[in-house]
């Protein structure tokens, strides 16, 4: 039997545990290729035009694996911790879908719903293992293994590796130190981030992304906010922008967001006002299906290049 | 004294005005929205705000500028936007340079002790439990009122014989409501707005009807949807809203503070399509359209303002909806470029289309009894 996962979304934050637990349920496991154009063309053909371009990859992807495989396993996700939910569309995705693309037929539709409980997680699993006509045991072993697999993953993360791009560490003595902050389905997409993170690598800078940020860390920051926000991808983006102001361990912050991203508004407007409180340069990136490699170059070099500057005047002072 | 102003919205300042009065605080009544409020907004908010930001955040700004030191304002628990508004118009505006105190109503589902304090602080008068009953009596009565002009004017607007007379009407029963003083008043002002719209001659015809679902805010405020209540009313047609205020307030305040979920209806109408609550509106949309289905309307539109989350969700789905169901669907997203001329055209053609489909419905339905007539 063949389960098809789509490469887009949640895909990029919990890859090492869908991946892993489908294999060990003895399943064979189908992730769509890497955005390409072609993706992104399905997309935009099968959504309604004010969607966001990562909701249009994931119809995309959806699309280029369902006629290869038995299952298409649609995540619709409501909770992995008590604080929060995920935005409208992750929350509406299955159904939205359903009415888009007419000749689906073969979804395996799951719902997490877990509030941070390692039982409930576990009863999931159990669920989607009978759905796919699997024992007991098994599912018990493909769930250990899948949690392994993932600790693995976020440990990685730790030590300032970014997995998902193959990178397994970065050299320590870089000149520039960077604070890039994003969905993991925007930073980790190459196709759609125009392979930003490589980019800024190339260019001397050190990338700290939010998933390389301890989560008790995260959570300290989130005392800094009146209200915590609704969604826990945006809470992980905010909570590490508020780490790297306050250490001031980073020489700037860049966040990278959807066009016509429903959250990021309030987000990336929050972390713009208190960037300028904490006086630590700030750059948003806004991407979407036409944005152009060439004036992407321009704006990271000229943002490299300033921190630069500020960087050398400062030891300038010191010296 | 406390100079406090809140949100625009439709005819809602009318009772929060006199309550706010009747508590000891001194009001600035927030104006209608304007092309200036719209400026204002556009402004000093993200691109991306949503569009009921953009008008609010601009509100705020004129009734500070008007003097204004404390503003008011409803929370909620999302997931959507709307409840995290306030924490982001704060900043905005302090960043600005605006000094005032933010008070968010929060839903008393989850807050209750944060609302009794921010109530609190809203009380600057002495009054007694049975005033206080009172004037919650009184704001009630005001608040079903206004809602009852406004659809009977949705009623008679297609069917009336001079352009106007209804539009008129329903200015003529604002003013009355936000003149009254008293309970007793209201009584008196209710008989008065049935009469008004009595008089009013009125056309013999069945009209087409429509079926309007969307977003709150946009729903409710005249100017962020360019008066499409009325256009429709003088395009012949007869429009239902699937919200009114003083149902939003009872499914917010009211059914909240016991964990009762308002519109179960259109819910569980919603759930062959939609199968969770995802913030906003969305859901609701869906299951008002399957109502209005079932009820025989002949189209549907959905309003929302641009990037709104939860009701892009819901353009996705209700195509599909409509089109199961027969009838037609035509989805009008708002922001500040939105021209009034350009939907009107539109609403032309929809019109004229909902038309053509009911008049072929109705001849078929015609023949085929002729022809079992012949049988
Ligand atoms: S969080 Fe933003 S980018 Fe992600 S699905 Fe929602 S609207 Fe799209
Ligand atoms: S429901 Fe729509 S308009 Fe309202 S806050 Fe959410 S996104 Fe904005």
């Amino acid at each position: 039997m063949k389960i098809g996962i789509p490469r887009a979304l949640a895909y990029y934050a919990y890859y090492p545990f869908i991946n892993t637990f489908f294999e060990k349920l003895g399943l064979e496991v189908v992730v769509s290729d890497e955005t390409t154009k072609e993706t992104m063309d399905y997309g935009i053909d099968d959504t309604i035009t004010d969607a966001c371009v990562p909701i249009k990859l994931f119809h995309g992807h959806v699309r280029s694996i369902m006629d290869k495989v038995d299952y298409v396993l649609v995540p619709r996700l409501v909770s992995v911790n008590r604080e929060a939910t995920f935005c409208p569309k992750f929350l509406g995705l299955p159904d939205m879908l359903r009415c888009s693309i007419a000749d689906l037929k073969n979804e395996l539709e799951v719902r997490v719903d877990i509030k941070q409980s390692k039982l409930k997680l576990f009863l999931l699993c159990l669920k989607v293992a009978k759905q796919l006509k699997k024992g007991f045991f098994k599912a018990y072993s493909a769930y250990l293994q899948a949690l392994f697999s993932f600790r693995n993953y976020t440990h990685q993360f730790l030590q300032g590796g970014i997995p998902p791009l193959g990178i397994v560490g970065q050299h320590k003595d870089k000149s520039i130190r960077l604070g890039v902050v994003g969905y993991p389905y925007m930073l980790y997409d190459s196709y759609l981030s125009l392979d930003l993170i490589r980019k800024l690598i190339s260019m001397g800078v050190y990338v700290v992304t939010p998933e390389m940020i301890p989560d008790r860390e995260k959570k300290r920051q989130g005392k800094k906010l009146k209200k915590t926000l609704f969604w826990t991808f945006s809470n992980n983006v905010i909570r590490a922008a508020y780490h790297f102001f306050e250490r001031q361990d980073v020489d700037g912050v860049i966040h990278i967001t959807a066009f016509g991203c429903g959250p990021d508004f309030i987000v990336d407007k929050l972390m713009e006002i208190d960037a300028k409180n904490y006086k630590m340069p700030f750059l948003t990136i806004t991407l979407d299906e036409h944005t152009g490699q060439e004036g992407l170059n321009t704006r990271l070099e000229a943002f490299v290049d300033m921190l630069k500057i500020n960087r050398a005047k400062k030891e300038a002072l010191f010296a | 004294m406390r100079k406090v102003s809140f949100p625009y919205m439709g005819t809602s300042y009318i009772p929060f005005e006199k309550v706010l009065m009747k508590f000891g605080n001194e009001v600035i009544v927030p104006p209608k929205p304007t092309m200036e409020t719209i400026s204002f907004g556009t402004k000093y908010a993200p691109e991306f705000a949503c569009y009921p930001f953009k008008i609010v955040l601009g509100t705020y700004v004129q009734v500070l500028e008007a003097g204004a030191d404390t503003l008011v304002s409803s929370g909620g628990v999302g997931p959507c936007r709307a409840g995290l508004y306030t924490t982001l118009q704060e900043k905005i505006l302090k960043s600005h340079g605006y000094e005032f105190e933010m008070i968010t109503m929060e839903p008393p589902g989850r807050h209750l002790r944060d609302l009794i304090k921010n109530v609190k602080k809203l009380i600057n008068a002495k009054v007694s439990f049975a005033d206080c009953i009172k004037i919650g009596r009184f704001a009630w009565k005001e608040l079903v009122l206004l809602d009852k002009a406004e659809k009977l004017s949705h009623k008679i607007r297609p069917l009336e014989v001079k352009r106007g007379e209804a539009s008129r009407a329903y200015k003529k029963s604002i003013e009355l409501i936000a003149d009254a003083e008293k309970y007793s008043d209201l009584l008196e002002i209710e008989r008065e707005i049935e009469n008004l719209y009595e008089k009013i001659p009125k056309k013999d015809m069945e009209p087409i009807k429509i079926g309007i679902v969307g977003e709150i805010y946009v729903l409710l405020e005249p100017s962020s949807n360019l008066e499409i209540e009325e256009m429709l009313g003088e395009l012949g047609v007869y429009v239902e809203r699937s919200m009114f205020l003083s149902e939003y307030v009872i499914s917010n305040a009211l059914l909240d503070l016991f964990h009762i979920k308002g519109d179960r209806d259109a819910k569980k109408m919603a759930s062959p399509y939609f199968n969770e609550m995802c913030g906003g509106h969305g859901r609701e949309s869906v299951g008002n359209a399957v109502i209005y289905a079932k009820r025989g309307f002949d189209g549907i539109i959905q309003l929302s303002p641009f990037t709104c989350i939860p009701e892009i969700v819901a353009k996705s789905i209700l195509p599909k909806v409509c089109e199961e169901r027969n009838m037609g669907f035509m989805a009008i997203s708002l922001d500040e470029q939105t021209g009034k001329e350009g939907l009107r055209t539109r609403l032309e053609a929809f019109v004229d289309l909902l038309y053509f489909k009911k008049k072929r419905r109705q001849q078929l339905t015609n023949n085929s009894q002729l022809a079992r007539g012949l049988a």
